[in-house]
């Protein structure tokens, strides 16, 4: 009797993924502080928090999208292409006040895009979005070509490297925890996000309970645009360099922390704790493997298990599960 | 709030953050125009000793552009050796894209780990100046070399050749293989590429100002990123558009390899004439079949040395950085620090099919 | 529009429904081929040079890669699928394959015996993963995408293989013609046939079909979902590492970044054909025609000095484009359908 309890609690630890992957992150940041020798000090977090921004901002929105049942690989194009489009007004002596929301709203406007396609004309959102993936980093090119804007106020550049007055934490925490905070109120603890799994989880019965699924998804890809569009300002300020190339290729990595997190890409099923901690575990691990001088090969390659592993664990789980409990019922 | 219509809760959510910044804006704006007073460190006040000795366990880095080219390779290999004569410990490491963003990480991970020396190949001459200046600030001695950053956040800059010297060497080769005469082409790598841009910008002015090529015109730049496929769709680009090309003049060791394959199996092989910046070891089988009669480049293995020990040089005091300052980098000889804190290495070398069998990199 | 709408539903319901979509079907192939000629025909106008035996065939050579590749995507999709990790399939057979023939001179058969294998081996990890695991096909190929990569710069490090490490013949087999024809575009031509007569004359190839346009249907019809999904798995990494072998024979130069980011274009290439990304309809030819046409297009940009940089932004149009295409199509077929049905009943 006691030995099937402990089976059962240890599978279910495994099949809430959220908590295996949370369990992991902190076990990992425990260990990585102990052995890697200059991981555990507050400048080495502050590094940690300022290269996973970017990726926690669009992972945020790319959450709730995912939950829906769609994707959106448009979000490291349409970084490249606010950030090429604060380039050219920068250029044209716009200031920058103007051009910081001008930027999130090209971004909103350019999720408005996928969301017309998606909602509007039915189309399904992996293929257009993997056509606006070529299009908003093609207009980047197209706005920019290959040159640099690198003329930008030390004021503002300063401001995302910086840290809140004599404490070590950095600036850019600030505006990524009230983000943290108001996307998991909305998903967790709102109608909008009860609607958003309900629509996931099953879109016909949603719609049958009266929820606009279409209108909930349109609203949602402008949102996940508008996150694309403030994280193209946080880049450009950043490196101080506004660049048709900005975050080249980094959608793979946000929909790879979101499924990471535990976030089901059939829709209906995730949640935000997941994948805060799927951000800062892949952030940690590559910052201690640069520590300790492990190849960047091996980073890619885990990477890539990590998120077949995500998928499948939580699968063969179940599995064995499954296999348990009809073991359990032919003994009864 | 529960009869609340969602959308509108929606769009107060994303808009909210557009009303705070729009109010900040009312607040005055900043402007491109505008002064910008923080200038970063310039020159250090430490004074240089030039009869100091080299340090020995000096702990150097180099991070490249990208990790896996082999041009890189080879410079790395010069570093090590003479950081392996110096008693130092070495470390080769760099992200796998060549993006300045990656090149960012990196930089803090070698100034969390506070190393001695930064031997650097910018992937971008400004995106990576505040983490520099980070790292300079605990103590890290920055030396860029083959891609410079902006001089205001580096130490010193370790430069391949003189950017005149280049552009007007390849000039040379090239009119040397036209007769002097006819459409010229120039296939470069991405367009803001530091140290493509001053060498174009220098044959550009040779050709306005020099009257033995006033028979040359330019009439055409591509860029081909530095990738293999894409020089080689440009080269091919180019060879339709301009019907009377005589000449593509490559300045980088992707495009001109790239360049040369194209011409090689095509009807343009022996007409157009092909030249710029390669590697012996790429460039062989082009030579022997007669696609190319002559094209430069600097050893990158020497390059290599020289970064390590400019870098040595400035960590043990022996130079700062300043304009005059002389140290002696071993078997290379005795250098002379230029204006701004460039180090050059000397004139390029010319490889034909005389001498290419001579070098090995 | 409303005349547009009239005149297809009237052709079909004069015939029986599967002409109507074979109609379809044939229209798209052919307004591809007018996509085709019209740019061809307006590229040559502005430079003849464009329809010149050499630029013909430095576009067949362009394509060929491309065309091969798009004919295993083909097969995945089919299935609902998708292959992400084709690029990364491509660069790790092509270091593979090169580094063989650069330490042991493999003749060129050899070489695509080893290139196939390799493919092979990627596309039936990934078919495990997927069917096995029960792995959605894009989470499964977006972490080989990354695996396969990683192991690339694993093996090649820094290192890169240079024309002069390859055997003549390899080259030669890379940048020869046969009356003006590339080899590397023939054998294309070749696997072209091959998986066409596959997907429409073999049962293994219909099922294809019947698994993307109904998964359930298909099981309960009897057919063995794991093991086609399998095949179609290890037919497009086979290809991609075919793939890999004629990109080592064409550029000589082999380094770890070789086919990085190819995927987006032979996704773009077999959507554009008008494969259904959502399964069960679709061509080999007619993903070939849009490998063909985004081919031209490259090809095309500099030559008409259109800055190169639109180059990705007209790539993404067209896939915008002909995905609402097909909505549309789809949207006026099922209309046709159901107004022959109630002539039916």
């Amino acid at each position: 009797m006691s030995t099937k309890l402990r089976d059962t609690a240890a599978v279910r630890l495994l099949t809430t993924w959220d908590a295996a992957i949370i369990a992991a992150t902190v076990v990992f940041l425990a260990a990585a502080a102990q052995t890697v020798e200059h991981f555990g000090t507050a400048r080495n977090a502050g590094f940690i928090v300022l290269d996973l921004a970017p990726i926690l901002i669009l992972a945020l929105a790319m959450t709730l999208v995912v939950t829906t049942g769609e994707i959106d690989l448009s979000v490291a194009s349409t970084v490249g292409l606010t950030s090429a489009a604060m380039g050219v007004m920068w250029n044209a002596g716009i200031p920058l006040e103007t051009i910081i929301p001008a930027a999130i709203g090209i971004g909103a406007c350019l999720g408005a895009v996928n969301g017309l396609f998606i909602t509007g004309f039915g189309l399904p959102s992996l293929a257009v979005t993997i056509g606006t993936l070529a299009l908003y980093r093609g207009l980047a090119y197209v706005l920019l070509g290959d040159t640099a804007v690198a003329d930008w106020p030390r004021a503002f550049t300063g401001w995302t490297l910086g840290t809140v007055g004599e404490t070590a934490i950095p600036n850019v925490l600030i505006p990524m925890a009230a983000l943290v905070a108001v996307f998991g109120i909305v998903l967790h603890a709102t109608a909008i996000g009860r609607s958003i799994y309900a629509s996931g989880a099953n879109p016909v019965a949603a719609a049958y309970a009266g929820i606009a699924v279409g209108r909930l998804k349109f609203w949602l890809y402008v949102t996940s645009g508008a996150m694309a569009g403030l994280v193209g300002v946080l880049w450009t300020l950043r490196y101080s360099s506004a660049r048709a190339d900005n975050a080249y290729g980094l959608e793979l990595t946000v929909v790879a922390v979101v499924l990471l997190g535990g976030v089901s890409i059939f829709g209906g099923r995730g949640a935000l704790p997941g994948v805060l901690a799927a951000v800062v575990l892949l952030t940690a691990l590559q910052n201690a493997l640069r520590l300790a001088h492990v190849s960047t090969e091996a980073l890619t390659v885990v990477t890539g298990s990590l998120l077949i592993a995500a998928v499948l664990a939580p699968n063969t789980a179940n599995a064995i599960r499954g296999a348990l409990r009809a073991r359990r019922s032919r003994t009864a | 709030m529960k009869g609340n219509p969602m959308s509108r809760r929606r769009i107060l959510r994303t808009t909210a953050p557009l009303l705070a910044v729009a109010l900040l804006a009312a607040c005055g704006g900043t402007t491109q125009g505008d002064q910008d007073d923080g200038g970063g460190p310039g020159g250090t006040d430490a004074t240089a000793d030039p009869n100091a000795e080299y340090r020995t366990g000096l702990s150097v880095a180099m991070l490249p552009k990208s990790v896996n080219n082999p041009y890189f390779e080879a410079s790395s290999s010069g570093a090590e050796s003479v950081v392996n004569e110096l008693e130092g410990a070495y470390e080769y490491t760099g992200p796998s894209d060549a993006s300045a963003s990656s090149q960012v990480s990196y930089i803090d991970t070698l100034s969390q780990q506070a190393t001695d020396v930064v031997l650097l190949s910018a992937n971008d001459p400004n995106a990576l100046c505040s983490s520099l200046e980070q790292a300079r600030g605990g103590g890290t001695v920055v030396v860029t070399f083959d891609s410079d950053v902006d001089p205001g956040c580096r130490d010193l800059f370790v430069s391949q050749v003189d950017s005149d010297e280049v552009g007007l060497t390849l000039l040379e080769m090239t009119a040397e293989q036209i007769g002097g005469e006819g459409e010229v082409a120039v296939l470069s790598a991405t367009a803001n590429a530091t140290n493509q841009n001053a060498w174009i910008d220098a044959i550009g002015a040779e050709l306005e100002s020099n009257a033995d090529y006033a028979g040359i015109e330019l009439v055409d730049v591509v860029y081909g990123d530095d990738e293999d496929e894409k020089s080689f769709s440009e080269t091919q680009g180019l060879m339709q558009a301009h019907p009377d090309l005589k000449a593509i003049i490559s300045p980088t060791t992707v495009g001109i390899a790239a360049a040369a394959r194209y011409l090689s199996g095509s009807q343009y092989q022996g007409e157009v004439a092909l030249t710029g910046l390669g590697t012996p070891n790429q460039m062989r089988e082009f030579v022997e079949d007669g696609t190319v009669a002559e094209f430069a480049l600097w050893d990158p293995t020497a390059l290599g040395e020289l970064a390590a020990y400019t870098g040595a040089a400035a960590a043990s005091g022996i130079i700062t950085g300043a304009e005059g300052e002389v140290f002696t980098a071993g078997d290379l000889g005795e250098y002379t620090v230029g204006a701004d804190g460039v180090v050059t290495l000397g004139p390029p070398t010319r490889f034909n099919a005389d001498n290419i069998d001579e070098f090995d990199f | 529009m409303s005349t547009l709408v009239k005149s297809t539903a009237n052709v079909p319901a004069a015939k029986t429904g599967s002409t109507a979509l074979d109609l379809v079907l044939r229209f798209r192939a052919l307004g591809l081929v007018i996509a085709l000629a019209a740019l061809i025909a307006a590229t040559t106008a502005v430079n003849p040079r464009f329809l010149s035996a050499q630029s013909l065939r430095d576009l067949l050579f362009a394509a060929a890669i491309t065309v091969l590749l798009a004919c295993g995507m083909t097969v995945v999709v089919l299935t609902r699928g998708i292959d992400l990790s084709v690029g990364s399939v491509l660069g790790l057979s092509a270091y593979v394959t090169a580094s063989a023939l650069s330490e042991s001179g493999a003749a060129t058969p050899v070489a695509m015996l080893i290139g196939l294998a390799v493919g092979a081996a990627c596309g039936a990890l990934n078919g495990a993963v997927i069917h096995f695991g029960r792995v959605p096909p894009l989470v499964a190929t977006l972490g080989t995408l990354y695996v396969f990569r990683g192991t690339v710069y694993f093996l090649a490090g820094g290192s890169r293989i240079n024309a002069s490490d390859l055997p003549r013949g390899f080259l030669d087999f890379g940048n020869g013609t046969v009356l003006g024809v590339p080899y590397l575009f023939c054998v294309a031509l070749v696997v072209l046939a091959a998986v066409g007569v596959f997907l429409g004359r073999y049962r293994a190839g219909r099922d294809l079909y019947a698994l993307g346009s109904n998964p359930e249907a298909a099981r309960l019809a009897g057919i063995r979902a794991g093991r086609r999904l399998m095949t179609a798995y290890i037919v497009s990494g086979a290809l991609a590492g075919l793939g890999g072998v004629l990109y080592a024979a064409r550029f000589g130069t082999v380094d770890a970044s070789a086919g990085y980011g190819l995927e987006l274009n032979i996704v773009a290439a077999v959507v554009v054909g008008g494969v259904a990304i959502f399964g069960g309809s679709g061509t080999v030819l007619g993903a070939a025609l849009g490998a063909l046409l985004l081919a031209v297009i490259n090809n095309a940009l500099p030559v008409l000095r259109i800055d190169q940089f639109w180059q990705q932004a007209i790539v993404g149009a067209l896939i915008l484009a002909a995905i609402a295409l097909d909505r549309l199509v789809s949207l006026r077929a099922s209309r046709a359908l159901r107004t022959k049905g109630s002539h039916v009943d």
